[in-house]
């Protein structure tokens, strides 16, 4: 008996860990949620059934936990064992029993007042690996947390905020490293994206995503540009443990509308790009949107999924791009394979058989404006996609808005603004938006379901046959994941800027969202 | 200021930015060149409810010595940069850097040492007009007056002129972002037109023409037709003679918040 007791405690202590193996096969507990996007191939699909198209119309709040923070809450919570990581504007930590929605422990750190953050000072998730969760924080540092307490192992300053570096997304955590993606798009840094140890937070690698004068890629800039060329790495990307490549999606080139001084095609802006993960050493890039100039930044969530396409068994990689055309790339070679817009764009003519874009004439900004689809927030943007094995379809989220884009003055001074121009709404164009399911491979619509205005949610599918999504007007909502019918929706009260997870407690299913500035989770009644 | 064409507001929560540390009290750009620099930018962002020369249209006359919502340059530069909220002025800071904000401030003050738009007519007639007309039925001066239209109560600090006159001869020539007539007909054959006050994927708010405020499921409705440049306001062009028109221009443009 007290042998079996210690094998108990010695199971329940070992469950415990979220080793690297674990989130390798997160899909094998789909109880968790381990990884931002639900697996390293970023999914963002549930295998629990629970909840499903016959029953969910019985779908209530189970508890709400309100955050101390009134700036935008796009966290994406973790899930582990019965306890939720969620994050907090600036850049605080609080883990949740996931039974009563009670805090066991916060992690709270005041941060500088003079962080410079282009969109708003928040974060969009915590990384977890063994017993320690890791946060990237607006002042641009990375902490490792003890996951039992809150208290911090190492803290480690990424880049100087006061040149308007910050870090926004949640790190991913792999082998015995923390890969951690940088904001400062809008202030002329050049961008990076880093790893480092998990046990001692020394630095792993850096890979620039501005190549240095001189190096491969440096000739696509003019003069000095590339020393502010942005590219930042501000959302979590994804991860092929048989490939060991990092999978990461960069920002736009600095500064955003003033394209003049930075002629060329900017690398590696704007770009996919495959790092070998354990020396950060480039793999492949491929380039959505050479020479960016309508701050489009292609920071979305690569989409790992094996597919025949036309006919022949290949590794892909899915993305569906701010610039409002979804592509299919092969995630072995970054050959470009298809690609077809997935919302309205004027910017491009079309693309040729490489896909790289023909720039359509009199779609440049001028000093006076000029109106251009998409909306320089995009066909989509930051918040996630998400593919299920079981419909065969590619949610997205889009945006139908286009926008009267500006070029300004363009001259760099650390830690200002470095726009080069902007952007003002077409009047009368208040935009709509989309819930649309492609087929993954040729990128035609299925179906979709309008949206009243354009969104800022992301989307999650499940086995239940279900896709869940949200809205500006703060519904959660329902749809059957092959018709795209709605079957379900809350009204949370608060604008919806996150991505749902499923997860569940007790053997039970359960659907969590953060919305206004509250974390909900929601369960069959009980 | 700056992108006059609102921005949803969905776009102001997403993109606050954090205030500079230390906002100057003085313009520190203010040579002839920052102002010119200003005017460039003023025609690019601001001139299109501003008017290039800044005395106003659907955004406020800012060639005037004193303005009301920036009595100084700090709080004029933080106007710009930030925008006035509850109206339709927007944060500048996602199209203008500070030097810009300081470059289109220090135009915006040169606009202030030029003459005064004079305005015509008899403010005290205008007034004994507007109340006659029955503006006051839909229009709020003050305390009194109806909710149907705009409230006008300090309308003389946020409308040039040469806009209110041609909002009295044609009321939907410009009509606030926010405002749209929808006419809605509910599933028991109810006719209802009014304004819409908010509206989702799955409701509607509006308030009727006889003030009640209305929440429909859209469910329960059979249509709804938004009439984008309608307004419920008659024209009174052929209602007032050249003289009345003035005075009724020069008392709403005596309409001022202080």
């Amino acid at each position: 008996m007290k042998t079996l007791l210690g094998l108990m405690i010695a199971g329940i202590l070992a469950q415990a860990q979220v080793t690297y193996e674990r989130i390798r096969h997160a899909e094998r507990e789909p109880g968790n949620w381990l990884t931002y996007s639900g697996t390293y191939s970023s999914h963002r699909y549930s295998r629990l059934d629970q909840i499903n198209v016959q029953n969910v119309s019985k779908l209530r709040p189970l508890w709400v936990y309100q955050f101390n923070a009134l700036d935008k809450a796009e966290s994406t919570p973790l899930v582990v064992d019965g306890v939720m990581y969620v994050t907090e504007s600036p850049s605080n930590v609080t883990a949740l029993d996931t039974r009563t929605g009670r805090a066991m422990w916060s992690f709270r750190r005041e941060v500088p007042k003079d962080v410079r953050v282009c969109c708003g000072q928040v974060n969009r998730g915590v990384a977890i690996l063994d017993d320690q969760v890791f946060v990237g924080t607006v002042d641009a540092h990375v902490i490792a947390l003890d996951a039992k307490t809150g208290s911090v192992r190492w803290d480690v300053t990424v880049a100087d905020y006061k040149t308007g570096h910050a870090i926004t997304a949640a790190p991913l955590a792999l082998k015995d490293k923390i890969v951690v993606g940088m904001a400062g798009g809008e202030f002329g840094v050049r961008g990076f994206l880093d790893a480092y140890d998990a046990k001692t937070g020394k630095q792993a690698w850096r890979f620039w995503t501005v190549p240095v004068k001189g190096e491969p890629g440096s000739e696509t800039w003019s003069g000095e540009s590339w020393k502010n060329g942005s590219a930042a790495t501000w959302i979590t990307g994804s991860y092929d443990p048989d490939l060991n490549v990092i999978y990461w999606g960069t920002g736009n080139p600095g500064p955003d509308w003033n394209g003049d001084v930075r002629s060329g095609d900017n690398l590696y802006s704007d770009c996919l790009i495959a790092l070998d993960a354990d020396t950060g050493k480039l793999k492949w890039y491929f380039q959505f949107t050479p020479h960016d100039v309508w701050d489009i930044d292609a920071t979305e969530i690569p989409v790992l999924v094996d597919g025949i396409f036309r006919e022949q068994p290949r590794k892909l990689v899915l993305f569906a791009n701010r610039n409002a055309f979804y592509y299919v790339l092969d995630r072995q070679t970054g050959q470009f394979l298809h690609a077809k817009p997935y919302a309205k764009q004027t910017w491009a003519t079309q693309l040729d058989d490489r896909g790289r874009p023909i720039p359509a004439p009199g779609a440049q900004p001028t000093e006076t404006g000029v109106t251009v689809y998409p909306h320089s927030a995009g066909g989509t943007n930051w918040y996630s996609p998400s593919y299920s094995p079981k419909t065969n379809l590619f949610y997205v989220a889009a945006r139908e808005s286009g926008a009267v884009v500006y070029k300004g003055e363009a001259e760099y001074r650390p830690g200002a603004e470095y726009d080069g121009g902007g952007l003002r709404n077409i009047p009368g164009e208040p935009g709509t938006g989309a819930i649309r399911a492609l087929e993954p491979m040729s990128g035609e619509l299925r179906w979709e379901y309008p949206l009243f205005s354009p969104p800022w949610a992301g989307m999650l599918s499940t086995a239940g046959g279900l896709v869940f999504g949200g809205c500006d007007e703060g519904y959660l909502f329902a749809l059957d994941a092959a018709t795209g019918k709605p079957l379900w929706r809350f009204q949370t009260g608060g604008k919806i800027i996150s991505s749902p997870i499923s997860y569940s407690t007790d053997g039970r299913q359960r659907v969590a969202i953060a919305a206004g500035h509250a974390i909900y989770v929601f369960g069959l009644e009980e | 200021m700056s992108l006059c064409g609102l921005l949803a507001a969905h776009m102001l929560l997403m993109w606050q930015a954090e205030l500079p540390t230390e906002v100057p009290k003085q313009n520190p750009y203010t040579s002839a060149a920052e102002v010119q620099h200003g005017k460039r930018l003023f025609a690019a962002n601001c001139a299109v409810c501003h008017a290039p020369d800044g005395t106003g249209g659907r955004g406020a006359n800012l060639a005037r010595p004193r303005l009301q919502r920036a009595p100084d340059d700090h709080a004029l530069f933080l106007v710009i940069r930030q925008g006035v909220p509850g109206t339709e002025m927007p944060p500048g800071w996602w199209v203008l850097n500070e030097h810009e904000i300081w470059q289109v401030a220090a135009y915006v003050r040169s606009l202030g040492r030029v003459a005064q738009e004079s305005v015509a007519g008899n403010a005290r007639a205008g007034g004994d007009l507007f109340r006659t007309l029955g503006c006051p039925g839909c229009h709020q001066t003050g305390a009194v007056g109806g909710r149907m239209g705009p409230p006008l109560t300090d309308i003389g600090s946020r409308r040039g002129a040469a806009y209110l006159r041609a909002k009295v001869l044609e009321p939907a020539s410009s009509l606030p972002e926010e405002f749209l007539q929808v006419q809605i007909v509910t599933r028991d054959g109810r006719r209802i037109t009014g304004i819409r006050l908010n509206e989702d994927n799955y409701s509607i708010q509006v308030r009727d023409l006889s003030d009640q405020l209305l929440s429909f499921w859209k469910e329960e409705l059979t249509s709804i037709e938004r009439q984008p440049g309608r307004s419920p306001m008659p024209s009174y062009r052929e209602r007032l003679s050249d003289r009345e028109l003035d005075d009724l221009v020069a008392y709403l443009v005596s309409l001022q918040s202080d």
